[in-house]
């Protein structure tokens, strides 16, 4: 007697607490190993792109908060130096180092969210609950700095929105020596976990040659041994002044991606400190009225001011006919803007380059071949965020 | 910066026929193709060794619908080697089919899938052309500059169906374009009237 088997479909997600928002996988599988992946994105798409053409630049900051939402500062970076490159702005130095330090608090920020939540997916609680203790308080941070947690709207083309207020860089230098502390907690819980390693050590490897063409970047490139990171070879903003070291992996699995991101938690800890240092008092965006707007006592005082200010907040500023790509290293890897402007105040085109979209997109190739159980584990490994993944 | 002088050379002596037009700005270099050259054009900068543009970064559409070859294809290349950033370009008509690039860069597969979805742009031997990010059973091409920006349908769910349905969408209020553009610059007459002064100066 002959039994006819069939492969299983399974639809994990898009409700799933590992999905890590809201993704759909199909899944086939032959027992309990996964034959094909096919991921449905898409569910929160908001028409970010869309929404941008028709935004003056400075209105459309806040979409870019809204995409890789657990690093908001990091996403404006970009779309600020596009503007910057155009209209060919110099950005003062103490707004080029504020900005830095937020970045970098924005990549702890994401980092913590993604290792600790790698942990929660293969069975680790505990992380979690000291991990956000340290996120809340990087908000914080956020918030005196911007106004809100989140989505901080606090970039401008040209520097920044306003100056940091007082007694902030003494309390972000304070948790810069309390906070290596809590990554070694962290890590004491987790590098040399028994179930931590099993479930992370050889799943879901990548060799170099797959993650250039896969379209890999950041800690998914790094991790598999290939030493490339923006903020090295292409700097931008004050990264050539500042020191830090490119953590590399060597076998391209979850566990060494999880340990890139602990040290690059580390190395982001030494570069705010660099920039709490060589911070100096100074102007915090550029000068030029016609891009930055006045302050309010110029306002009171002066007509040209006043005109300015009505003029940025009505029409906003025009950027001249140009076409241009800039990309940083946000914490998920390369987040690029291909900005096309053509003259008037709203960009004509602006498609965002999100690092998540080519990462998932090979779950398929990462997931062929593993079991069930491996799935979460390669897709916190990715660190998906569907702000950015879906736009 | 001489690197990419080097390269636009270099770009121009071994493909001479197949370009249209090379320059360099902002530390990147741009070159336009023809459409039928994709393939040849990209493989030759994948694998050739001066070249070396191993990662696709992005596939993207613009579209300009006043002009007779109303989209323009851009695709962005990295080449980590020479640490350089190039940005390829073509144009075409609203009904041409252009061809994949997912047998050269997998990476190829999702793009071009959002190029589809977002500008309705077809491509040929393409393993898998559905839409990506647009709901089950979406009609229209969102970026295109002639979708309106509310879009055509909104949805809901239905408390009489008891499930979740499409309908036109419908405004308290029609969505308003300000148009803020400056007078200050001057009125057409008084910029002849200053470029006919420059000219007579």
């Amino acid at each position: 007697m002959t039994k006819k088997i069939k492969n299983l479909n399974l639809n994990f997600g898009p409700q799933h607490p590992a999905a890590h928002g809201v993704l759909r996988l199909i899944l086939e599988l032959d027992g309990e190993v996964v034959e094909k992946a096919d991921p449905h994105i898409g569910l929160l798409h908001r028409g970010t792109e869309k929404l941008i053409e028709n935004k003056t630049y400075m209105q459309a900051v806040p979409y870019f908060d809204r995409l890789d939402y657990v690093a908001p500062m990091n996403q404006e970076h970009a779309f600020a130096l596009a503007i910057e490159k155009i209209l060919n702005i110099d950005v003062p130095i103490r707004a080029q180092y504020i900005r830095v330090m937020f970045c970098e608090i924005g990549r702890i920020l994401s980092h913590i969210l993604n290792v600790t939540t790698q942990a929660l997916d293969v069975g680790a609680l505990t992380p979690s609950l000291w991990g956000f203790e340290e996120r809340e308080t990087l908000m914080t941070f956020y918030e005196r700095a911007s106004g809100s947690r989140l989505h901080a709207n606090y970039f401008r083309a040209g520097g920044v929105h306003q100056d940091l207020p007082a007694g902030l860089e003494n309390d972000i230098a304070k948790f810069c020596e309390t906070f290596p502390k809590i990554i070694n907690d962290l890590e004491n819980l987790l590098t040399d976990n028994r179930i931590f390693k099993q479930r992370n050590v050889d799943i879901g490897i990548v060799s170099k040659d797959d993650a250039i063409d896969y379209s890999f970047s950041g800690v998914m490139i790094r991790g598999s041994g290939i030493p490339w990171d923006l903020r090295k070879s292409q700097p931008y903003d004050c990264y050539d002044q500042l020191e830090f070291k490119v953590p590399v992996g060597k076998n391209g699995d979850c566990f060494d991606r999880y340990l890139c991101r602990i040290e690059e938690m580390k190395e982001s800890v030494s570069i705010i400190k660099q920039c709490l240092t060589k911070m100096e008092k100074g102007p915090i965006k550029t000068f030029d009225g016609k891009i930055s707007p006045p302050s309010k006592k110029e306002i009171k005082q002066s007509m040209e001011a006043l005109i300015h200010h009505f003029k940025l907040f009505t029409e906003g500023y025009r950027v001249p006919e140009d076409e241009i790509y800039t990309a940083v290293e946000a914490p998920k890897g390369e987040f690029g803007v291909y900005l096309i402007s053509d003259g008037s105040s709203k960009p004509y085109k602006c498609k965002i380059r999100a690092p998540g979209f080519s990462h998932l997109q090979s779950m398929d190739y990462l997931i062929k071949g593993h079991m069930l159980a491996d799935v979460p584990a390669v897709l916190g490994s990715l660190d998906i965020v569907f702000g950015e993944v879906d736009r | 910066m001489e690197n990419l002088i080097n390269l636009e050379k270099k770009i121009n002596s071994n493909l001479g026929t197949k370009i249209n037009k090379t320059f360099i700005k902002h530390n990147q270099i741009y070159v336009e193709i023809d459409k039928e050259d994709l393939i040849e054009v990209t493989l030759f900068f994948k694998t050739n060794k001066n070249t070396k543009f191993r990662q696709l970064i992005d596939i993207t559409v613009v579209d300009y619908p006043e002009k007779s070859q109303r989209f323009k294809v851009v695709y962005l290349f990295l080449s980590h080697e020479f640490n350089q950033r190039m940005i390829l370009s073509y144009m075409i008509n609203e009904k041409e089919v252009i061809s994949s690039l997912t047998s050269i860069f997998p990476s190829a597969n999702w793009m071009e899938r959002e190029v589809f979805d977002m500008y309705g742009v077809n491509f040929k031997d393409h393993p898998d052309l559905r839409r990506i990010l647009t709901d089950y059973g979406f009609e229209g091409h969102p970026l295109r500059k002639d979708f309106p920006l509310t879009g055509h349908t909104e949805v809901r769910y239905s408390e009489d169906q008891k499930k979740v349905i499409n309908e036109p969408v419908k405004l308290e209020q029609n969505f308003r374009n300000f148009d803020y553009e400056s007078p200050w610059e001057g009125t057409k007459y008084i910029k002849e009237e200053i470029d006919n002064n420059d000219k007579k100066n």
